[in-house]
């Protein structure tokens, strides 16, 4: 690994990593509790005990941000984790198989998965389990699932065609061996690329599903749930939909500039020698 | 600077972000005369000709002076370039394959030449595109111009961009590496056709290449190019005759070296160390209907020979002939439909049925230096990777290592390093190492020199020379050059559509060929006059 | 390319039924029994049973599956069990919004992505193309609907050019309803848009550094001349998959986007369904806009064949 580290890798790291820290020290401390309402105390502005004022129903908008931030996030990484952990190995398998049944069978079964927007599969879903955070990280892992595939499979199979695979089956070594030792660490970048653009887009996706009322359910806050508490107050108290939504485009533009920095540096500067 | 020359350049320099790439050129080309300019990779002969056109990267300033048609066109205004280019200098590049348009019809690109330039409107166009199309050999009546790109064979694609360069007749042609890419047939039928149209329209042509054959029967002046400067110009046959300057020199001893080989022992006759008999392949084409088979393609049909211990084969011919498919075959990488592959006295089959016990006597040497080795790996594991023919690498994995990347003229310190680091002669060389580790009988080397400079090919096969004195091994020489074949082999094989037209010792076949097939191959090839290198040869 | 457009079509159906099975499998037969599930836990059996034969619920998968692929066929999508009226109705008045506004959408995000990302190459490094990798940078990280709600605030609220929300419907007038759909079309085309410019301009950037650029130059066309007429269509033809992968996600944020403006469009419909367990309109909704998806893609499939030659012939 060895490339040009860009400014873009730094600031896009920074930025996500706070809102990822806010997230993570979730779990421990919120400066209130998000589940008490003081409705005596609602509306406020910014003071020395609310950072950031309080929501229509008292709570503190700062904890309600972090713990938004970690529904998020979670819902995110283990959509991504579970594309990745499905989608990869079916990549790898249809390159191996070129041509024949198996990749032709996956290459449908991404099409057919395609075919439902991850919108459409969350519907499905909640229709018959019923709403919560599950149900959506569900949703948005299966949309990903052939997306990795996909990815996975293009670079793999302009990887097979190469000499050094060849004289890796001269060595006697069978596709399973060669997937694993030759084709994914050669295209473990483009994954890691991959794997940015598809959390940032969990986290759009998450917001998106929460807002229509399929993603987590009270009292778990989410920063998507915020947004739509927030609508009938717009006129008068538009911070409340100022504040979630920014922390969003935050995070998601944090992750894209980490994946155009990591693309960047990551990038195989193999010098050729005379 | 010569009065009357068609073009001349005067102290032309490029400089690129400061650092100069090119210095102190300086060349006439007469008017419908032929100027080779030749040189390895690297040595600056393709930016000469872009600092021409104007076509120069960004980044890059050109300075000095060219005279055409009694002006300085280095010193011209880009419209006004872009008039000159196409109509007074025409140009043609190295790969035909990705210089057409895929998406417009080859009717439609030559056109555009013409329209460009005013000289003929849409209509008009149209009809003297096949006109131009049908002169330089795809007359309308079987290529149509209305055939786009693809389906189009390399040959083919490169008339059709010499048909859009000399569409205007300009003066000036520039040839870039025109026929490297293609197969050495359809290499002398385009050089026949620039000899031609040289010849027409008295237009001058500047051949640039690397290969001295091809510019000694083309040009009548040569300039020898070396990292961006010239080192020697003359006529063609007195610079070949007197290669004053030691540059030249070194690139002729190359271009003509044959290693010294121990002859093949004579005597007994060993068995044969690999046998191919009557062996069959076929590949499936995309279905015509819903019903039936699909159609089966012949890669290749019915082909037989035999290896001896200690022999060093050649199997040539051009690209399509099967000579790939047959070679995956033979290392048991794809299976047959029919005949039988032998090794040893073993039948080797394709895939997982094929024992390692059988595979480790066959190893391969691949072409691409730059593809033959995983990037992510150090050169001990890359090199190390035959050792799982013999269950695992052994715990004196390491010394053995060593011990092969000495014997090609690398250093142990060269293990821990990545692939990168090296130039594409050392990449061949550990090709080499790894082919070696585990002492196989047999060796392919499927076009393995052909991706080289010629002094470094040279070395290479130098190395495997001695390599096979040294371990007693057998060569399978794959190649589409036949002066390397001729230089290595002890008998050779011509191979055309499947199938193998002829057989016999080397120096026999290459002296009386007797297959029609043979001789056109050895007709087309470019070579150097005898005579012009009777002294000093194999310095 | 009549054959390929046959062999696509082909695909085409088998798409529809695979996407159908799957449809009929999660919504009739994971819950059970639907008519069951609809009711609720503490319904009684003689109810449950009244709504299985009232809603044709009764038979085997089999059978009940080639019913509805064939009622779907002839227009027929059931009969909603929350408001006991054919769910074509129901559907008919609500697809003229969601799917104009999502065809809206496309037609902006494509309109104002096309030049800006061919900007943006042609002066690649430039402070124009920097600014405008900046700005789609921006617009892709803003959820469309929070986009929504800003737009609302200060075009509606503030500035009052703009109603905040509702639909008067198509029997009003053309360009009325237009207006009702700008904000939202504007605001579903932002990040769309913002993604479009970049595929243009990434796109661009490499066909201009192949080798048929260069023949062209030679042949003496200048800069501007070989962008236009070779390196414009070629860099377009990728850029055809991915209008046609947004137009799927385009009608997935209008369903969205419909609670931020009260459009009486597919989203309340669906989403009250989800809540009301109204399976037979959740199913016929989501095998809708399956569908939709589906017909988008095999039309930018022929497109793609149409543009690029190569693509025509089975080799």
């Amino acid at each position: 690994m060895s490339g040009r580290a860009s400014p873009a890798l730094g600031l896009g790291a920074a930025l996500f990593a706070v809102f990822a820290l806010a997230a993570a020290l979730s779990l421990a401390w919120t400066p209130h509790d998000v589940a008490a309402l003081d409705i005596a105390g609602r509306l406020a502005g910014p003071s020395a005990a609310h950072w950031l004022g309080t929501d229509h129903f008292g709570r503190d908008i700062v904890s309600m941000l972090m713990v938004g931030a970690r529904t998020s996030i979670a819902v995110a990484i283990v959509a991504v984790g579970m594309g990745l952990a499905l989608g990869v190995p079916l990549g790898l398998w249809a390159a191996a198989r070129h041509g024949g049944l198996i990749d032709e069978a996956i290459m449908r079964g991404n099409d057919l998965v395609f075919a439902f927007p991850a919108l459409v599969i969350a519907i499905l879903i909640t229709a018959v389990f019923g709403p919560s955070a599950v149900n959506a990280i569900l949703a948005i892992g299966i949309f990903n699932t052939p997306v990795f595939a996909r990815v996975t499979r293009g670079a793999a199979l302009s990887l097979w065609t190469l000499d050094y695979i060849l004289a890796a089956r001269v060595a006697g070594k069978g596709a399973v061996r060669i997937s694993v030792e030759h084709i994914l660490p050669n295209i473990a970048n483009l994954l890691v690329v991959q794997g940015t653009i598809q959390f940032s887009l969990g986290i759009l996706a998450e917001a998106g599903l929460s807002y229509v009322g399929l993603g987590a359910q009270p009292p778990v806050p989410s920063w998507g749930r915020m947004l739509a508490e927030s609508q009938t107050m717009i006129a008068f108290a538009p911070q409340l939909a100022l504040l979630p939504g920014l922390a969003i485009v935050l995070t998601v533009l944090g992750l894209n500039l980490m994946g155009d920095g990591l693309r960047d540096f990551l990038d195989p500067r193999l010098r050729r020698a005379r | 600077m010569t009065a009357g020359a068609a073009l001349s350049a005067a102290g032309l320099g490029v400089t690129i972000r400061g650092r100069p790439a090119l210095s102190g050129l300086g060349f006439d080309i007469r008017p419908g005369g032929v100027f080779g300019l030749v040189g390895e990779s690297g040595s600056g002969k393709s930016m000469t000709a872009l600092a021409l056109m104007g076509l120069l990267p960004d980044g890059a300033r050109a300075t000095g002076r060219v005279e055409m048609g009694g002006r300085d066109i280095l010193g011209l205004p880009e419209s006004e370039m872009c008039a000159l280019r196409g109509r007074e200098i025409g140009m043609i590049f190295q790969e035909p394959m990705t210089a057409l348009n895929p998406v417009q019809t080859i009717g439609a690109q030559v056109a555009e030449t013409l329209v460009v330039h005013g000289a003929a409107d849409r209509a008009g166009a149209r009809a003297a595109a096949a006109d131009r199309l049908a002169r330089v050999g795809l007359p309308a009546d079987r290529v149509p111009p209305t055939r786009y790109p693809h389906e189009l064979s390399g040959g083919q694609r490169q008339r059709v961009c010499i048909a859009m360069a000399v569409a205007l007749r300009p003066k000036l042609l520039i040839a870039d590496e025109p026929t490297t890419a293609l197969d050495v047939t359809t290499q002398a039928k385009i050089l026949d056709l620039l000899g031609r149209l040289v010849a027409e329209d008295g237009m001058s042509l500047m051949l640039i290449t690397h290969d001295l054959s091809v510019v000694a029967g083309m040009a009548e002046r040569v300039a020898v190019m070396q990292e961006g400067r010239i080192v020697e110009t003359a006529a063609t046959e007195a610079l070949f005759r007197r290669r004053a300057h030691p540059y030249t020199r070194r690139l002729f001893a190359a271009a003509s070296h044959v290693p010294g080989r121990t002859a093949a022992a004579a005597g007994a006759r060993p068995a044969p160390l690999l046998e191919v008999r009557e062996a069959v392949r076929d590949y499936p084409l995309a279905r015509r209907g819903l019903w039936g088979a699909p159609p089966v393609f012949r890669a290749v049909n019915r082909v037989s020979f035999t290896l001896d211990e200690g022999e060093s084969l050649g199997l040539v011919g051009e690209s399509g002939c099967g000579k790939s498919t047959l070679t995956r075959a033979i290392l048991g990488l794809e299976p047959l439909q029919g005949g039988a592959i032998r090794l040893d006295g073993e039948e080797v089959r394709a895939g997982a049925a094929m024992p390692p016990s059988l595979r480790r006597r066959m190893q391969v040497v691949f072409q691409d230096p730059y593809g033959s080795f995983n990037p992510r790996h150090r050169v001990a594991r890359l090199v190390a990777e035959p050792f799982h023919l013999m269950g695992g690498p052994p715990p004196d994995a390491r010394e053995r290592v060593a011990a092969a990347l000495a014997a090609v003229g690398l250093g142990p310190g060269d293990m821990d390093r990545f692939i990168h680091e090296f130039s594409g002669g050392q990449r061949q060389r550990i090709a080499i190492a790894r082919a070696l580790i585990i002492r196989p009988k047999l060796i392919v080397l499927d076009e393995a020199v052909s991706a080289l400079d010629v002094s470094i090919r040279a070395q290479i096969l130098d190395l495997l020379a001695d390599l096979q004195g040294r371990f007693g091994l057998s060569y399978l020489f794959i190649s589409h050059d036949l002066t390397v074949v001729r230089a290595i082999t002890d008998r050779v094989l011509v191979m055309k559509a499947g199938e193998i037209v002829e057989e016999g010792g080397t120096g026999a076949v290459f002296a009386a060929p007797r297959h029609r097939y043979t001789q056109q191959l050895i007709a087309a090839a470019p070579a150097i006059p005898e005579h012009w290198m009777e002294n000093g040869h194999g310095a | 390319m009549l054959r390929f457009a046959i062999s696509r079509l082909v695909s085409l159906g088998l798409s529809l039924v695979a996407a159908s099975l799957v449809v009929f499998a999660v919504i009739e037969l994971v819950p059970g029994d639907p008519a069951a599930f609809m009711l609720g836990l503490n319904a009684e059996p003689e109810a449950v049973a009244a709504l299985r034969e009232e809603l044709g619920l009764t038979g085997n998968p089999v059978t009940r599956y080639l019913d509805w692929v064939s009622g779907m066929l002839t227009g027929d999508f059931g009969v909603s069990y929350t408001y006991r009226v054919p769910v074509s109705e129901l559907v008919a008045a609500r697809l003229w919004v969601s799917l104009p506004l999502a065809v809206y959408a496309l037609a902006l995000s494509t309109a104002i992505a096309f030049p800006v990302g061919l900007i943006a190459a042609a002066r690649r490094g430039g402070p124009a193309d920097i600014g405008i990798m900046g700005l789609t940078q921006l617009g892709i990280a803003v959820p469309n609907f929070w986009f929504a709600m800003l737009l609302v605030l200060v075009f509606a609220i503030k500035l009052r050019l703009f109603s905040a929300g509702g639909f008067p419907g198509w029997d009003q007038g053309f360009w009325i309803n237009v207006k009702a759909l700008t904000l939202p079309a504007v605001a579903l085309a932002l990040p769309q848009a913002s993604i479009l410019a970049r595929v243009m301009r990434s796109s661009l950037l490499e066909v201009l550094g192949q080798d048929y650029i260069r023949t062209a130059r030679a042949k003496g066309l200048t800069r501007r001349q070989a962008v236009f007429r070779h390196a414009l269509r070629n860099a377009l033809i990728p850029v055809l998959t991915i209008i046609g992968l947004q137009f799927s996600f385009l009608l997935a944020g209008a369903i969205i986007i419909e609670n931020v403006f009260f459009l009486p469009g597919l989203g309340r419909l669906i989403f009250q369904g989800i809540t009301q367990r109204d399976l037979i309109v959740v199913e016929s909704v989501v095998m809708l806009l399956v569908f939709a998806v589906i017909v988008v893609t095999f039309l930018v499939d022929l497109a793609y064949a149409a543009a690029d030659p190569r693509l025509r012939r089975r080799r």
